[in-house]
């Protein structure tokens, strides 16, 4: 299947994002990789480049930092040019026990996986706006979609983006912009490298070739796998005077 | 995850570390280390209780592919999935694949795997043209036929005992397209099998038998013998074989692949073919991989897990037929039923593995949900029949052997030795390696 599709992944060296673009790449698409180390986007590159890739363009950034925004996305567009695709893969776990004793981390993480990627976000959705058409994916969490004493601040976070998406969708509701919000269950990757895994970890490729598929399928929100649809609905609608008593 | 694919014997290593990227450096002070893969092994030479696991899950990027000549060189824990959903819209397949594509170059390489056409191909190490080796000195190597040959040969089958392996480059082969000529021949006796063996290993690149192995007395020794080879039809274009999603969730009460529910499945699995002989042109997929359609099928053999058996035995002397119905009878006498029976003829085509398995020969392959001491008992006897007519048994599926049949089995053992890393452990050779340094 040949999409040409020109696709921005920031975060690209994720567990998760990685398989996407190989499954990208072995489309022969085009893919601009936005990765803080140079090294691990040279690796994949290769990858994506011996698959099938149509153009690989790597460009190194922190995207937790804010104010380096602009200036990315001036390089994207000189280097890379335009695109028609952005998935949002990077994010933090950051310790939920480090956030309750210190704001200092409370706020590194609210601004990693939330105000970064609505600064991130902003000017793409605005670039989308003009031509009416593109698509914008986000990996936000389950976690987003009720606050429990483990990581809420994380969920805080995840759940304010996938509250952004909600905006986004309905304001380009009536053109050819799709938003699509990707909420993975627990995944094995580096992210969740400490925590023992259970029968509900799946790996990155489940994960990562499952968004490709809710993007091609224009999908608003996608669980993957699908049973974190059921599994979230239940625990969404547990009472809070119950819920508040759980140890979740 | 942690499990081997025969899922007994049961351990827990200390600490996985992840080695997700080429530059990484193995953990200091973490020894015994072990690389794991997919884990698809059957005893316990993928296992490291107590120990760090090295998991290469995520060391599976592509690092080049030369289109003219079919050369990939790829990381180590890429999987033969991933290679030849790449490789074959592209006209080149895997050299020499085991029953299962969910296994990592390194494991395959590690294990020296053998499939269908070893009677042609010989082993995947001998497809192998260069790979890196990561010390726990930190030391890098390049190992090939002209350098660190040592290291490369005891490498090649070393169960993973000589370091790291990192990255590799592989031979793949060209094809016309995913199609495979099969043609299914019934026989009735291993006698009939033989002969049938013996005509086609000129002209079918792939062979292979299963066998009934509950049928006892006049039908000791039947089953279906499928001969194959990669045909010319080219790709229809939109081929893609579709996966089955089946999967086996959770375990089967161990008590539910018994005698009666096997020798039933044998039964049908035999009957179903009418003719004789039937001819068909399949997909690749299920030709080579029947089980990878049911995800999880060792799930099946419930919690206590399954031993695998396979030996070779070779023919001088007519001592392989001789020792094939040995342990048929005994497997009958026994009681016991092997859900599945392979039986195949190994050619003569040498690995550079030292420690390499096949070898002239004819190789058995049995397994048997695990009954405790029972089950146990059973494989020594088998042992016994592979031992005394010269044959050899299979680390990657072995969890009982001595250290005296490991020793009898590999020969050159004391080649092999020179060459592990002191930092490099796994359950299987603190079980074996004790006995034989």
């Amino acid at each position: 299947m040949k999409t040409n599709k020109r696709i921005l992944i920031l975060g690209a060296t994720s567990a998760i994002a990685m398989e996407s673009a190989k499954v990208w790449a072995s489309r022969g698409d085009s893919l601009c990789l936005i990765a803080r180390s140079e090294e691990k986007m040279s690796a994949l590159a290769q990858d994506l480049k011996t698959r099938g890739a149509n153009n690989v363009v790597s460009i190194q950034s922190d995207l937790s930092n804010i104010e380096a925004h602009t200036q990315l996305l001036r390089s994207i567009s000189a280097q890379f040019g335009d695109f028609d695709t952005v998935l949002v893969a990077y994010g933090t776990l950051g310790s939920q026990k480090k956030c309750e004793e210190s704001f200092e981390e409370t706020f590194k993480e609210i601004n990693t996986n939330f105000l970064s990627v609505i600064s991130i976000l902003t000017p793409i959705a605005n670039l989308f706006e003009k031509t009416g058409a593109g698509t914008i994916a986000v990996i936000t969490s389950v976690a987003g979609d009720r606050g429990r004493k483990s990581n809420y601040i994380y969920g805080t976070a995840k759940g304010g983006v996938s509250k952004f998406l909600q905006g986004l969708r309905n304001r380009f509701g009536k053109t050819g912009v799709h938003v699509v919000d990707i909420k993975p269950g627990f995944t094995d990757t580096p992210m969740t490298a400490d925590f023992p895994k259970g029968p509900l970890f799946v790996s990155p490729k489940i994960v990562g070739e499952g968004i490709v598929k809710a993007i091609d399928n224009k999908r608003n929100t996608a669980y993957i796998p699908w049973f974190w649809e059921v599994i979230m609905l239940i625990i969404k609608h547990i009472p809070e005077f119950i819920f508040k008593k759980l140890s979740l | 995850m942690l499990e081997s694919w025969g899922r007994y014997p049961k351990s827990k290593p200390k600490k996985i570390h992840n080695f997700w990227w080429l530059t990484d450096n193995l953990p200091a002070n973490s020894s015994p280390l072990l690389a794991h893969g997919q884990g698809r092994s059957y005893g316990d030479a993928c296992l490291n209780n107590q120990g760090t696991l090295i998991s290469t899950r995520l060391l599976n990027r592509f690092i080049n592919f030369n289109r003219e000549t079919g050369i990939l060189r790829c990381e180590a824990g890429t999987t033969l999935a991933d290679i030849l959903k790449f490789s074959v819209p592209l006209g080149w397949f895997i050299p020499v694949t085991p029953g299962t594509k969910f296994v990592s170059v390194g494991g395959a390489i590690a294990n020296d795997v053998h499939g269908k056409n070893h009677h042609i191909a010989g082993t995947f190490g001998r497809h192998i043209l260069q790979f890196e080796l990561l010390r726990s000195n930190g030391e890098r190597l390049l190992c090939s036929p002209s350098t660190n040959v040592e290291l490369f040969k005891a490498t090649i089958g070393g169960l993973g005992l000589t370091g790291l392996i990192t990255w590799a480059d592989i031979s793949l082969k060209p094809i016309s397209g995913p199609y495979i000529e099969e043609e299914s021949i019934k026989f009735y006796s291993l006698k009939e099998f033989f002969e049938i063996s013996r005509s086609t290993k000129a002209h079918h690149e792939y062979t292979v038998a299963w066998l009934d192995c509950v049928a006892s007395g006049p039908d000791l020794g039947r089953g279906i013998f499928m001969r194959g080879r990669h045909s010319d039809l080219p790709s229809k274009g939109n081929d893609t074989y579709k996966e089955s999603k089946l999967s086996i969730p959770i375990n089967f009460p161990y008590w539910a692949l018994n005698n009666y529910t096997v020798k039933a499945f044998n039964f049908l699995y035999f009957n179903k073919q009418q003719s004789k002989s039937i001819n068909h042109v399949k997909h690749y997929e299920p030709f080579f991989y029947p089980l990878d359609a049911v995800l999880g099928w060792n799930k099946i053999y419930g919690k206590y897990g399954f031993l695998q058996f396979q030996c070779v035995v070779p023919f001088e002397n007519g001592s392989g037929e001789k020792a094939i119905e040995a342990i048929l009878k005994e497997i009958v006498k026994d009681g016991s039923a092997s859900f599945l029976a392979v039986l195949k003829e190994f050619g003569d085509v040498s690995s550079p593995g030292i420690l390499s398995f096949p070898r002239p020969g004819i190789t058995l392959c049995l397994d048997f949900a695990f009954r405790g001491d029972r089950t146990i008992k059973l494989f020594k006897r088998l042992h016994s029949i592979v031992f005394e007519n010269g044959g050899a048994i299979y680390p990657a599926k072995d969890a009982c052997m001595t250290a005296e049949e490991f020793k009898l089995s590999f020969p050159n053992l004391d080649d092999f030795l020179k060459y592990t890393d002191p930092a490099f452990a796994s359950d299987f050779w603190r079980r074996i390696g004790s006995g034989v340094i």
